[in-house]
């Protein structure tokens, strides 16, 4: 890579100053407040005054479907009014990394030097659905109306197709929930904190055929917020040396998608096309390791999005941990767990905190953040310097940050 | 009272056809040879298509190969119609490779074909099937079925 400014990436790095979470669970209590309580957090923890931060980025909470969209302001004015910049980006589960895109951007640009990206989600108990009325121009609401398909159901078309291309069996796919499972009750701001056994996932009932409930991740509320900033706003801050993201990458997948994923009927033809050189969630990861000049040689962990146990084995071949179909591999041998080679998932995962969708993506990244700082606690990875944290969501959104330090 | 089928979305397969005729219907581009399905009517989508062609009509394949296949064993929220004062039967979905179209198009399994009765790589063939009635404006809501062909 040639000479960079900061020794970062194509625009340069930006710093982490401040991570915030408010715990994942069932709490009863509005978005608003779950965000507030991580941006104060994060804004204690960067040990930058609310009045500083010249931008924040929300990402959207949905409320009341798609004309509900709510964020970035909400954020603002209950932090009181202090006229920031202000910007709220909606991506369904890469929200949060699109906020992270849309602050870093600004960062670099020179628009801003220090930002607070916030996210927080109330869910609603059981499946995720869309917004009411007939909108039969909505590829979402058209795959519940036509089809039933909720998104469990796509995860279980994976896991299946997984078990008759590769092998794969349930009991490989319930090793992940004993592994995030472990991890997560490490992690104070989990939903859940019981280490859970194989013989447990086995027992409990099929959602969507081969995934059984504890393959698949809970809904569930939550919070979390970052505070970014320039590297000379970081060194005038008086911190030398902070955790620096050093890629997003927000690529679109490429025409034509060959996997039948959310919320689609059916994949785009290969016909008059030649099939993209790598899938989707392939392309994510690709772009962030091209951009930070970074190989999967070289990460220290992984966050990834395991909605369900089988799609977290997927995403190791995607991020290049491993060859195709060597995915179970992995987990049986330990690889991916705290103390193997390239742990995944030590936050505990989507299988230990549950979808909080705007929030998720964000609290990747505090723990990518807390494990480069070397604050773990008992999840500490020994040493860690580089990580990734990836995640995708509907309509063609995805989004990988990279962090170093 | 007199019944009325109407198809669940209009123009995406035939109607009033016998089980023989029956097809699930896309649009080709005339220029590039993309085929889309669910149809697409205004804008070719293959990036590298050098345009100027028209989105045509055209029946898909009857038969295809199951890619895979799950089930849903929790009744799915609105707008999916089911009657909640009526015990809950998982459906079966199935997502099927067409060869000639090199797509998969997900649909539900023809009512009693169930997961032990489905393999990845079976043929299956698409079938007209009803999603759901509704007595109140006496409509019989049509949709597609896939099911596995006799061997
Ligand atoms: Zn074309």
């Amino acid at each position: 890579m040639s000479a960079r400014a900061d020794g970062g990436g194509a625009g340069g790095d930006v710093a982490v100053l401040g991570t915030g979470m408010h715990a994942w669970g069932k709490w009863g209590r509005s978005f608003v407040e779950y965000g507030v309580a991580a941006a104060r957090a994060a804004l204690a923890d960067a040990g930058v005054d609310w009045r500083d931060v010249g931008a924040v980025v929300g990402a959207d909470t949905v409320r009341g479907g798609y004309p509900g969209y709510v964020a970035g302001a909400t954020f603002a004015r209950a932090l009181g009014w202090q006229g920031a910049r202000v910007m709220s980006v909606y991506a369904a589960c890469a929200s949060g990394a699109q906020a992270i895109a849309a602050a870093r951007a600004q960062i670099l640009a020179g628009l801003a030097d220090v930002v607070l990206v916030v996210g927080a989600d109330a869910a609603p108990k059981g499946f995720f659905a869309p917004a009411g009325g007939e909108r039969p121009d909505d590829p979402d609401w058209l795959r519940f109306r036509v089809l039933g398909a909720t998104n469990p159901a796509y995860f279980g078309l994976l896991a299946r197709r997984r078990m008759a291309v590769h092998g794969e069996t349930p009991e490989d796919f319930a090793l992940v929930k004993v592994k995030n499972a472990a991890a997560g009750a490490l992690n104070p701001y989990a939903r859940y904190r019981r280490p859970v056994t194989a013989a447990e996932v086995a027992a409990s009932p099929v959602v969507a055929d081969p995934l059984r409930l504890l393959d698949i991740c809970a809904t569930s509320d939550g919070a979390a917020a970052l505070v970014l900033a320039s590297m000379a706003y970081a060194r005038r801050h008086g911190v030398a040396d902070p955790v620096r993201v050093r890629a997003v990458s927000t690529v679109t997948p490429v025409y034509p998608r060959t996997v039948p994923d959310l919320p689609d009927i059916a994949t785009d033809s290969a016909v008059g096309a030649a099939p993209a050189p790598c899938s989707f969630r392939e392309s994510i990861a690709r772009a962030a390791y091209e951009e930070a000049g970074i190989g999967p040689e070289e990460l220290s962990l992984a966050e990834v999005y395991d909605l369900s146990t089988a799609l977290e084995l997927q995403w190791y071949e995607d991020l290049g941990l491993c060859g195709e179909g060597e995915g179970a591999r992995l987990v049986r041998e330990g690889v991916t767990a705290l103390g193997g080679r390239v742990p995944v998932n030590v936050s505990g995962g989507l299988a230990s905190f549950g979808e909080a969708v705007p929030a998720q993506a964000l609290a990747q990244v505090c723990e990518l953040t807390r494990q480069l700082r070397g604050t773990a606690g008992a999840r500490q990875v020994p040493g860690a310097r580089v990580g990734i944290a990836v995640n995708q969501g509907l309509f063609g959104h995805g989004g990988g940050v990279l962090v170093v330090r | 009272m007199v019944w009325r089928c109407r198809p669940v979305v209009p123009g995406w397969f035939t109607e009033g056809g016998d089980d023989g005729g029956f097809r699930l219907l896309g649009t080709r581009c005339t220029a590039c040879s993309a085929v889309f399905f669910p149809r697409e009517d205004v804008h070719c989508r293959n990036p590298g298509c050098r345009g100027g062609g028209e989105l045509v009509e055209v029946p898909l394949s009857r038969r295809g190969r199951v890619w895979s296949y799950t089930d849903g064993r929790y009744r799915p929220p609105a707008p999916y119609v089911s009657d909640p004062a009526v015990p809950w039967e998982p459906y079966t979905l199935v997502a099927v490779e067409l060869a000639a179209e090199a797509l998969v198009v997900l649909g539900q399994a023809a009512p009693g074909v169930g997961i032990g009765d489905l393999a990845v790589g079976m043929e299956v063939e698409a079938v007209p099937g009803v999603l759901n009635e509704d007595a109140g404006t006496g409509t019989v809501w049509t949709t597609w079925h896939w099911r596995p062909v006799a061997a």
